[in-house]
């Protein structure tokens, strides 16, 4: 049992004893009872568990919560509110980037981060020219989402989504 | 998983004495692999010293005009660095083409190197495995061979090294250098660092017990045309069937290296003797004295044709 310290959605959260065995994902689910952040295969394979820590996305079911002491993790429920969609929520809701819904909040950590690694100038295996800025393309936007498994198949939706988002054409 | 104490000492000697001291001690930096182990039993560490406050996350030029990279660095944090992508590209291609993007976030290149086979035996708790329970045998020889090694393996064991990143390592003739808990250091070779299986496939590296991962050293830039070609089930975030990292010179010589055909990233200098000569020269020099199984023969031929790939694509 370990005492641990972070900031979930803006708020400073305290765990008093947390088992050293818990990931981040059971330690949002289950103890902060933020069960936007879905469960699907626990090995980091299907990317339901996306979360944003420090504002870069990884998987929250192959973490240790005692690893994040002291960090900034943003979940899908601090993306926006009901009342107030982010951006990225909007757009799927509009182009139907979904079906049943079990991997939308990980789809949509992982489309906000993808915006912002590929504005940040991060390559990915389709980067055709290394030496420049990755353009912010069909291609990309698939390569870098292949993270993210949706059983129901609507990944042509959701580049939609992330391309109206980023300002361009699908 | 199993129960387990946790510590995140300061300093790099710290840690390596935390885990020399406890037969038991593991240590962790991205967890991506470990964790995903220790959810199914096959590790079982009773305690885990964390890398992360040893400032070991940066990426720095070496007084011979090479690279030192932190053994914490990101794998996104290596193949973003602009040295890597301008100087270094066969490495920055081969991370690129590895894992997923949540992935690459957090796994670091000490733990790139030091994953583990994603052999199914070695998965399957209920088969016997000589690299998870030495002794216990090899259900993969026999078994379903095709993701498997077709050279470098033994009667133990015909488990491949599952990482790209290596294979550019590997390449480029990188250096290992680490600290043990009374503070010497060394830096081997990436050739000696991961070992054949033998009659003993559960000891993978050159690592003595406690002894820990500072920093991987590149040497000056290659200059040259880097590729890396990788053959895969899917166009993305699946492991290598095989893999080709290779630096061409304008003159048609330079270096070739496997992934996907070994226990460890495959390389045989003279083997690249052949270049001139095409790929299936090169090929027939990397792979002599293969041993494949009937599920895994495809991959002789596909060595091959991905070496002429990554020729012709360094001519492009």
């Amino acid at each position: 049992m370990m005492k641990l310290s972070f900031e979930v959605n803006g708020t400073p959260c305290d765990l008093a004893e947390i088992d050293t065995r818990t990931t981040l994902l059971d330690a949002l689910r289950e103890h902060l009872r933020l069960t936007g952040t879905k469960k699907g295969c626990d090995h980091g394979q299907c990317g339901a568990c996306t979360v944003l820590v420090n504002g870069t996305r990884i998987n929250s079911c192959l973490s240790l919560a005692v690893q994040h002491h002291g960090d900034r993790i943003t979940t899908i429920e601090g993306l926006g509110t009901p009342g107030a969609l982010h951006p990225m929520q909007a757009a799927f809701v509009r182009h139907d980037g979904y079906q049943c819904g079990y991997c939308t909040p990980g789809q949509i950590c992982s489309a906000v981060a993808v915006l912002a690694e590929i504005e940040a100038g991060v390559p990915s295996h389709v980067t055709a020219d290394l030496g420049a800025a990755p353009p912010l393309t069909n291609l990309e936007i698939r390569e870098r989402m292949s993270g993210n498994i949706c059983r129901c198949g609507a990944y042509s939706n959701i580049v939609d989504a992330m391309a109206e988002v980023a300002g361009v054409k699908a | 998983m199993k129960p387990f104490t946790y510590e995140r000492p300061t300093t790099p000697a710290a840690a390596a004495a935390a885990v020399t001291r406890r037969p038991d001690a593991k240590f962790i930096a991205g967890g991506t692999n470990l964790l995903d182990l220790m959810k199914l039993q096959i590790e079982t560490p009773g305690h885990l010293v964390d890398v992360q406050d040893l400032r070991l996350d940066t990426i720095e030029a070496t007084d011979d005009g090479g690279l030192r990279i932190g053994a914490r660095v990101t794998n996104t944090a290596l193949a973003s660095d602009p040295r890597v992508r301008r100087d270094y590209g066969v490495l920055a291609r081969a991370i690129l083409a590895g894992a997923s993007g949540q992935l690459r976030n957090k796994a670091t290149t000490a733990g790139n190197l030091l994953q583990r086979t994603r052999c199914p035996y070695f998965y399957d708790t209920y088969q016997p495995c000589n690299k998870r329970q030495p002794g216990s045998g090899c259900a993969a020889i026999g078994g379903y061979g095709r993701p498997l090694a077709v050279i470098g393996g033994s009667d133990a064991c015909i488990a491949t090294h599952p990482s790209d990143m290596a294979v550019a390592l590997r390449l480029l003739d990188a250096r290992v250098e680490t600290v043990t808990a009374d503070g010497t250091t060394r830096a081997i070779p990436i050739a000696d660092f991961h070992r054949l299986p033998g009659d003993t496939p559960h000891v993978e590296t050159a690592l003595a017990r406690g002894e820990l991962i500072t920093a991987v050293t590149l040497p000056k830039p290659l200059g040259g045309t880097h590729v890396y070609r990788k053959v895969r089930d899917r166009a993305s975030y699946a492991f290598a069937l095989v893999s080709v990292a290779a630096v061409i010179r304008p003159d048609g010589t330079g270096r070739v290296a496997l992934g996907g055909v070994a226990p460890k990233p495959w390389r045989a200098e003279a083997a690249e003797a052949e270049l001139p000569s095409g790929a299936k020269a090169v090929a027939d020099a990397l792979l002599a004295g293969a041993r494949p199984t009937a599920d895994n023969a495809f991959k002789l031929p596909l060595v091959e044709r991905t070496i002429a790939a990554a020729i012709s694509d360094a001519r492009e």
